[in-house]
């Protein structure tokens, strides 16, 4: 089987542009159904889940790697207060690292993305970091 | 607001060490898995088609790690309420597959008094049904 090319560390600080992503009640509401939410804010679509910023998915130019190899290392998200629906937050979406390790499969490409979400007047309201592995 | 949980327990019911009330999530499907990848966007086929599943040597599909982290973001919101949860960190650890039912599990590591309120250092997880841990990691929420 063809080994994938390791991610250049080049891509290391690039970026997304920045996205707008209005906070749809709908979209929490189908959110919290598929997660089989039991929180009554959430399954009524007025404050999102903690994990719902993974739904604002952005691409970042020049990085590309097959989908199917990437295992989900680890993922954290800080935040200053939760989503409500209504919100607007602009999201930008940057290439914190890229590093190589040997693990348990082997030579395995780590890539760290860093999301950053910000209110209409540039108020941070959440971040998130994702650890993806390529093998 | 306090989530229901936390909100009942003195300072002295949530000093380090304490152990956290489970939360007990329904068997995940393949249903639940076509359902999280449209709410999500995450439309890796490694999670909906057995075919592709096997092309990269897994059995068949996998769920999203997310969904997991997604279970814990509930049992944050449960035990302290959307409001509270200033930081979810979590690792995969293991693979979680349909069939298997998880069950959220936590403890406090720390907890700080201070003009701000309690804020409170939890070490949460999922575990499957045979007890092995999937998804493991740390959470912080501030109780005013």
């Amino acid at each position: 089987m063809d080994q994938p090319p390791a991610l250049s560390r080049d891509l290391i600080g690039r970026e997304s542009e920045e996205v707008l992503f209005e906070v749809e009640r709908g979209a929490i509401r189908k959110f919290a159904e598929a997660v089989q939410e039991q929180t009554p804010e959430c399954l009524r679509g007025e404050v999102a889940p903690p994990t719902f910023p993974t739904t604002f998915r952005m691409t970042i130019p020049g990085l590309t790697f097959d989908l199917a190899r990437v295992l989900h290392g680890a993922q954290e998200y800080r935040y200053e207060r939760p989503l409500r629906a209504g919100d607007r937050v602009r999201c930008r979406l940057r290439v914190a690292d890229i590093y190589q390790r040997k693990g348990r499969l082997g030579e395995m490409t780590f890539l760290i993305l860093a999301l950053e979400g910000r209110d209409e007047s540039g108020s941070a309201v959440f971040t998130g970091t994702t650890t993806a592995i390529l093998r | 607001m306090i989530g229901p949980v936390l909100a009942a327990r003195s300072e002295q019911e949530l000093e380090g060490g304490s152990v956290l009330p489970d939360l007990r999530k329904t068997p995940i499907t393949k249903l639940q898995l076509v359902k999280y990848a449209g709410a999500s966007g995450d439309y890796n086929l490694i999670h909906t088609d057995d075919e592709t599943a096997r092309r990269v040597g897994l059995e068949g599909v996998i769920a999203h790690g997310m969904l997991s982290m997604a279970f814990l973001g509930e049992y944050l919101c449960w035990l302290a309420g959307p409001e509270s949860i200033r930081r979810l960190s979590v690792r995969f650890v293991e693979m979680v597959r349909p069939g298997d039912t998880l069950t959220c599990r936590g403890r406090v590591k720390e907890q700080t008094v201070g003009n701000a309120g309690r804020q409170l250092l939890l070490e949460v997880w999922a575990e499957n049904q045979r007890a092995e841990r999937v998804t493991v990691g740390e959470a912080e929420v501030q109780i005013s």
